[in-house]
């Protein structure tokens, strides 16, 4: 297979080889394609052509929104094609190699290997394996530095792509931030160089991309390292690349009303939904969290164009439901508004509408209850994080007892039978008892909540996961806990929980284990060593690695001891191991706005429990992000209000 | 404090004053749907087309329709059934056309009749199917003899993995009629049907050689006989290799004659429609 001559004749779609095996896997719709609202165009009339992936099963995949938007701003170019596709389960995958049948696009069943640009998204280092396995099935060489002019050129986005490092030898170039402009610029830049007939090949377009700034390409910069096994140095080795790429921040959402035309699998997905992202970016400056340093500022949606994407959204696909989307919903200017008159538009229809990513605080219960207003009051969820006041200051998530006691008293008051709480453990300088301190938060929302609904019949449950630091955080310079502290950690709340027992039968605990945490520190804060465990691993049959069913920690650990055979390094000392101010991160070259000066600063407020604010409410306090990106914050109120629409139930009445 | 109990108002219900009987197929690559999957995507064609459903009551309301029997994940067929409630009548027919066309190609609503006021429930004017096999690397005279060995048999006990654990079932007892069709190669329209245009490349392909059709008639009992389960009882008389990956499509659906003839299911309601006496049906296969 080659694409010398530029594929004008399309390739041959691979659905005649792949549907005899159909019938001998599981759930096969999700490989067919032919879902509501997917596009596919003429190859011969297209001069991009874009494969799209998540590197994860049909049904995680197929809902995620960055993918959606992109194959929309893509498709509606007039001579670019954008075509998904997904990983492939193991089933599938055995019958594929048996047969010769390539990795395909579910939209034309079209080979990978024939598109020009092959952009995926991590939202999580889980999936790197998944890429390498599609990679290799495509019939694309895994390391970057086996392709030729016939093979795409592999992007990776995403939040994951906000450190690439560990999967640099295998992509071609990442992406940092918001993809819907630069999408298009990569676009163009590929027509131009196609059209000009592809000069200095393969190594030409990739320094066009790199020269823009805003598009990083491993390749073009050199990591020295020192004796101790610490990066000495990255370098850019060719001339016009920047010594830092930038991240792209969109702004004005209501210019990108996207996705207009949601995608409507035939396949069970794990969210059925229309989804609407109310706004991004969050400064709510929780120090733990990625999302919430890499995505500032704070850029809202108007009320009107929420309004009218609703509607739009709702009849382009006849989903019953509608998320309203961000990092902390709540804090929308304007969500009492947007709340009580969708909540008035959609009365009495069927339509059901969702909040996640909720604070905890009283307002947030009256929201709720607008939400509900056509269904059940079941269940609400809060996230306080941090099991004690401690930390709570430690990781800057600004939430008392008294405040949480007297949301869920509220909610508890108002019919709301469960609360379900959300909590880390493993936070920097955490101890047993602060942990162990959920248990008595517990049983006094449970206490106040059989008060407040004067009945029994209520529930809290109690989720807690592991604490994985992340890169350009205020965290990221801590230590991981181990995965035996954190599973004898969590041991002891479960035991305190069960201990209880007057109210220990109406707390539920689920926790997840330590061990795929400590593979999601490796991954999340490494560097180019540690692409060679993911390629040991994937080697070794690793696949699927976000599910518990196919993750095995120990081919992680063997497969690292392996690829870390000769350096002085470990998967200890990428993860558990405190990193000092001075030490170059394998991602201070790529620039997400924030100063690492004050990341340090956040650090050490963190270490002596001072608290941050917000800065949409007081003063700045130079993260950095504004003056090194040109953003600013993007809030209203607007004052708007929602176009005036009466849903109607039938037609010819 | 003052406890609060939701209950849901029952006044909010609208009331469904017309059911309908609709006849639809499951073609091409949507053969590998399921049946809950079929459901969800229905549901949605029915909210993009404003229909409007009936919902039931309750906390979790759900819109009135019910799917009488359902072809397996990988089975076309050109003949499944459903009833849905509506709030307010409409035609039959704009109800075909406004759902055909907010459906996904390949879910294709063939017809819709409105059965008259104490009709027979449409699952009692079906025990039967007719289905059409293709069968790729099989040549007819192996298929032939085959089929003769089986339908020789009193009974063929077959195995399948059912909800409820391995269950034996007699693949001989529920078959009625089973035939090898003649040399479907250069695409005869059964099989077209069967393989959807978009496949037309299958058997050149992936399975150099003939291939062969069986056309079989298959009561409808419990727990069902599948057509896999009639090509595991063929096995058990004859060589027929083990991975067939056959294509199988239900082309009729109804009430066995004593002919072995199916009567199509919605011939009764069609006449009362139509103002005619309505007749036993005619057959359809």
């Amino acid at each position: 297979m080659t694409s010398v001559l530029g594929f004008a004749a399309a390739p041959e779609s691979v659905f005649p080889r792949l549907e005899p095996l159909l019938m001998r896997v599981s759930k096969p719709v999700q490989y067919v394609g032919g879902e509501l609202n997917s596009v596919v165009k003429d190859w011969s009339a297209c001069n991009v052509r874009w494969c799209l992936m998540y590197p994860d099963a049909y049904e995680v995949g197929q809902p995620n929104q960055g993918v959606q938007i992109l194959y929309e701003v893509l498709n509606e170019l007039d001579d670019v094609l954008a075509e998904r596709t997904y990983a492939v389960w193991p089933d599938l995958e055995a019958l594929m190699r048996e047969h010769g049948i390539p990795q395909f696009t579910v939209d034309a069943h079209r080979p990978v290997g024939a598109f020009d640009i092959f952009g995926l998204s991590f939202s999580t280092e889980l999936g790197y394996t998944n890429m390498l396995n599609a990679l290799d099935l495509a019939g694309i060489p895994v390391e970057s530095r086996d392709r030729d002019d016939s093979h795409p050129i592999v992007i990776s986005g995403g939040h994951a792509a906000f450190n690439p490092e560990p999967i640099a030898d295998f992509i071609d170039a990442a992406v940092l931030g918001d993809g819907e402009q630069i999408s298009r610029v990569i676009t163009a830049i590929v027509r131009d160089w196609k059209a000009e007939g592809r000069p200095g090949g393969r190594d030409e377009l990739l320094l066009r991309l790199a020269r823009t700034g805003g598009v990083y390409v491993p390749r073009f910069y050199d990591v020295s390292y020192s004796p101790d096994g610490r990066i000495a140095a990255v370098t850019p080795n060719r001339d016009g690349v920047p010594a830092r790429v930038s991240k792209h921040t969109l702004m004005d959402l209501d210019e990108w009303p996207y996705p207009k035309k949601p995608l409507v699998p035939l396949a069970e997905t794990v969210h059925e939904r229309y989804s609407v992202e109310i706004f991004r970016g969050c400064t709510r400056g929780c120090r733990f969290c990625q999302a919430g340093m890499i995505t500032r500022p704070v850029r809202e949606r108007s009320i009107d164009t929420i309004g009218a994407m609703v509607d739009a959204g709702l009849k382009a696909s006849g989903f019953s439901e509608v998320g309203l989307l961000s990092l902390s919903s709540a804090d929308h200017s304007e969500i009492g508004e947007v709340a009580k008159q969708l909540g008035d538009r959609y009365e009495h229809t069927n339509t059901s509408l969702s909040l996640p990513s909720t604070r905890v605080d009283a307002f947030n219960v009256d929201l709720a209850n607008e939400f509900s207003r056509n269904g059940r009051r079941s269940g609400l969820t809060f996230a306080p994080e941090g099991g004690s006041e401690r930390m709570r200051k430690v990781i800057n998530k600004m939430v008392t007892e008294e405040d949480l006691i007297r949301t869920v008293t509220t909610a508890y008051a108002q019919g709301w039978r469960r609360v379900k709480l959300y909590f880390m453990c493993g936070l920097p300088t955490e101890t047993d008892d602060d942990v162990i301190q959920i248990a008595g938060l517990a049983r006094k929302v449970i206490e106040a909540g059989r008060q407040a609904s004067g009945t029994r019949d209520i529930a809290c449950t109690v989720s807690i996961g592991g604490f994985v630091p992340k890169a350009h955080t205020p965290f990221q310079w801590a230590a991981q806990l181990d995965h035996e502290t954190t599973d004898a950690r969590l041991a002891k709340l479960r035991d305190a929980i069960r201990a209880d027992k007057q109210y220990g039968r109406a707390i539920g605990f689920r926790y997840h284990d330590g061990k795929p945490g400590i593979v999601e520190g490796l991954l999340s804060r490494g560097d180019r060593r540690v692409g060679r465990i993911i390629k040991q691993v994937w080697l070794d049959g690793g696949r699927f690695d976000g599910w518990s069913e196919h993750f095995s920690f120990d081919r992680w650990m063997s497969s690292a001891q392996l690829a870390l055979a000769d350096e002085p390094v470990d998967v200890d000392w990428y993860t558990t191991r405190e990193r000092q101010r001075d030490e170059v991160l394998p991602w201070d070259h790529l620039d997400s706005g924030l100063d690492k000066d004050w990341l340090w600063q956040d650090w050490q407020d963190a270490l002596s429990e001072v608290e941050v604010d917000d800065c949409r409410w007081t003063p700045c306090f130079d993260c950095g992000v504004c003056d090194t990106m040109g953003t600013d914050i993007q809030i209203g109120p607007t004052g708007r209000q929602l176009l005036p629409l009466t849903v109607v139930n039938g037609k010819n009445s | 404090m003052a406890r609060v109990q939701r209950q849901p108002d029952a006044r909010d219900v609208a009331p469904a004053v017309q059911r309908l009987r609709v006849h639809f197929a499951k073609r091409g690559r949507l053969r590998f749907t399921s049946h809950r999957d079929f459901q969800r995507v229905f549901e949605r064609a029915v909210r993009r087309a404003d229909v409007p459903v009936a919902y039931s009551a309750g906390f979790s309301p759900h819109p009135k329709i019910s799917y009488i029997g359902a072809a397996a994940t990988g089975a076309a067929s050109e003949a499944e059934y459903l009833e849905i409630s509506l709030t307010q009548r409409w035609d039959p027919q704009l109800l075909r056309d406004a759902l055909d066309d907010a459906l996904p190609p390949g879910f294709d609503i063939v017809e819709v009749v409105e059965p008259a006021p104490g009709a027979q429930p449409l699952a009692d004017r079906i025990n039967a199917s007719h289905w059409l096999v293709m069968i790729g690397g099989v040549s007819t005279a192996t298929l032939a003899a085959a089929v003769d060995a089986f339908m020789a048999a009193d009974t063929l006990p077959v195995e399948r993995v059912l909800k409820d654990g391995r269950r034996t079932l007699d693949a001989r007892a529920a078959v009625v009629s089973l035939i090898v069709r003649g040399e479907p190669l250069g695409g005869s329209a059964h099989a077209r049907l069967a393989t959807g245009a978009e496949s037309a490349g299958v058997a050149e392909i992936d399975r150099p050689g003939s291939y062969a059709i069986l056309d079989m008639v298959v009561r409808h009992l419990t727990p069902a006989v599948r057509p896999d389960d009639v090509l595991a009882g063929l096995r058990l008389v004859s060589d027929l290799p083990p991975q067939l990956s056959p294509l199988v499509t239900r082309l009729a659906q109804g009430l066995l004659d004593e002919t072995g003839r199916l009567a199509d299911p919605l011939a009764p309601d069609r006449a009362v429609a139509a103002g005619s006496p309505a007749a036993a049906g005619e057959p359809v296969a």
